[in-house]
């Protein structure tokens, strides 16, 4: 025999189902009244420093058809870099950006759109500077566990081939899963990232 | 002590894995590649914030938070637990969400289609921010049993949704709690994706009769454990432990 450990264990995860909406975004699946507006459906205000952008696109299953009925959360740094939230020692982050935002992908056509900033660049654990990226996490019905994936922006082709994380990966055809490439609509720059759960170009999911 | 290092690595031996047939909604929705490791940087370190001033004062009062013509049908209860770290640790001023079917087993959603009725006094979410203690609680109505297309026969057991924020984006979690005395929950496929049957047990409430209001609500605690935490001693540096 030996001294116990005496740590507890985490809770096991359960899916989101597929009334994720009834508790995460009430006001949107038409349960009004209860909370004066779903939290994280707007990441923007006047003073919010950083570029306007919108980051769209779907979530398609192994059959590429796309979840209608999942939820998506966002977590970002602000236009210089900085997280607005717990963690953060390196400096104020902008007080006019949340840095986290939440959908549900559109009960018809399975889209999720987020109007937010692009992020500035966030150092690696070593120091090294990342691209710039956003940090995603998916839940829906059929996902046992949260999926955390990572969108990185076309347009930043050198930071992007300098990134700790994108140069760590060894299979580089998978690489493209994670790089959103820019358009424009309405005159709004327009970042499309498409998440495959399964099959040709699945995207990549990270255990963190 | 700080506790400002990298978390420590996810245990998925409790977990589920993202393809269990036998829910099978999974079969479809799984990723079949290995999943990539990475070391915590800032982006997972950090997570929101969400201040108590959000939360209104029925929040957390599922009986009369959808109040219309009268008070929900059902089986009046009291939730209540703390959410701790793995090293035990309270984790104090994180946002707890829950959501659940009412006493017949119906969901306020249109994509519903099981015929129990709706209550018109039960929306059938909440919420609240853990206190100093990390201790949260909740009054609702015992959500009930419904039959679900997997299997031609497959029911969940009564259970209410959780999603939880740790102080870290790396700790985020969604699950579900049961009820204690169930038979039902050892007969669900998605309770059955979980491979650890003290995992299971962990997310069963058990029936306090300690805290129940006189003459008003049952109560149930459920403990919510996420990802502990490591010290920065030794990771970085030395100082500063």
């Amino acid at each position: 025999m030996v001294q116990k450990l005496e740590y507890l264990k985490e809770s096991a995860s359960q899916t989101a189902g597929p009334y994720v909406h009834i508790g995460c975004t009430p006001n949107g699946c038409g349960i009004a009244g209860v909370y004066p507006a779903d939290l994280g459906a707007g990441m923007l205000a006047p003073q919010t420093k950083g570029e306007r952008i919108l980051v769209k696109g779907r979530i398609v299953d192994g059959s590429g058809t796309p979840l209608r009925d999942a939820l998506v959360e966002i977590w970002q740094a602000d236009a210089a870099g900085l997280y607005n939230g717990r963690g953060e020692k390196r400096g104020e982050a902008d007080a006019g950006f949340p840095g986290w935002g939440r959908q549900p992908t559109d009960a018809a056509t399975g889209e999720f759109r987020f109007e937010t900033i692009k992020p500035g660049r966030v150092p690696f654990v070593d120091g090294r500077l990342m691209a710039p990226h956003i940090t995603f996490w998916i839940v829906a019905r059929g996902i046992n566990i949260g999926l955390h994936t990572r969108m990185y922006f076309a347009d930043e082709a050198q930071a992007n081939a300098e990134d700790p994380v994108l140069l760590r990966i060894e299979h580089k055809v998978r690489l493209q899963t994670l790089i959103a490439p820019r358009s424009e609509e309405g005159g709004l720059p327009v970042y499309i990232f498409d998440i495959r759960l399964q099959g040709h170009n699945e995207t990549i999911f990270f255990d963190i | 002590m700080s506790r400002e290092g990298s978390f420590y690595q996810r245990d998925r031996s409790r977990h589920p894995p993202a393809l269990t047939p036998d829910y099978k909604t999974s079969v479809l929705r799984s990723p079949r590649n290995a999943l990539i490791s990475l070391e915590n940087t800032l982006s997972e370190l950090t997570g929101p914030v969400f201040g108590h001033d959000i939360i209104g004062p029925l929040d957390n009062d599922l009986i009369r938070n959808y109040v219309h013509t009268g008070e929900p049908i059902g089986q009046r209860i009291i939730v209540y637990g703390r959410v701790l770290d793995e090293s035990g640790r309270p984790v104090p001023d994180v946002l707890v969400e829950f959501w659940q079917a009412n006493a017949g087993g119906r969901y306020r959603h249109k994509k519903e289609t099981y015929l129990a009725p709706l209550d018109p006094n039960f929306g059938g979410c909440g919420r609240t921010i853990t206190d100093a203690d990390g201790a949260y609680r909740f009054r609702t109505i015992k959500p009930g049993a419904y039959p679900w297309p997997n299997r031609t026969n497959d029911w969940r057991p009564a259970h209410i949704h959780f999603s939880v924020f740790g102080h870290a984006f790396a700790q985020r979690l969604i699950t579900q709690m049961y009820f204690e005395g169930d038979p039902m929950i050892w007969q669900c496929p998605i309770v059955a994706t979980i491979p650890d049957r003290s995992a299971i047990e962990q997310l069963v409430a058990a029936l306090d009769r300690n805290q129940t209001l006189h003459m008003d609500a049952l109560a149930y605690k459920f403990d919510i454990v996420l990802r502990g935490r490591r010290s920065t001693l030794f990771e970085n540096r030395l100082e500063g432990n």
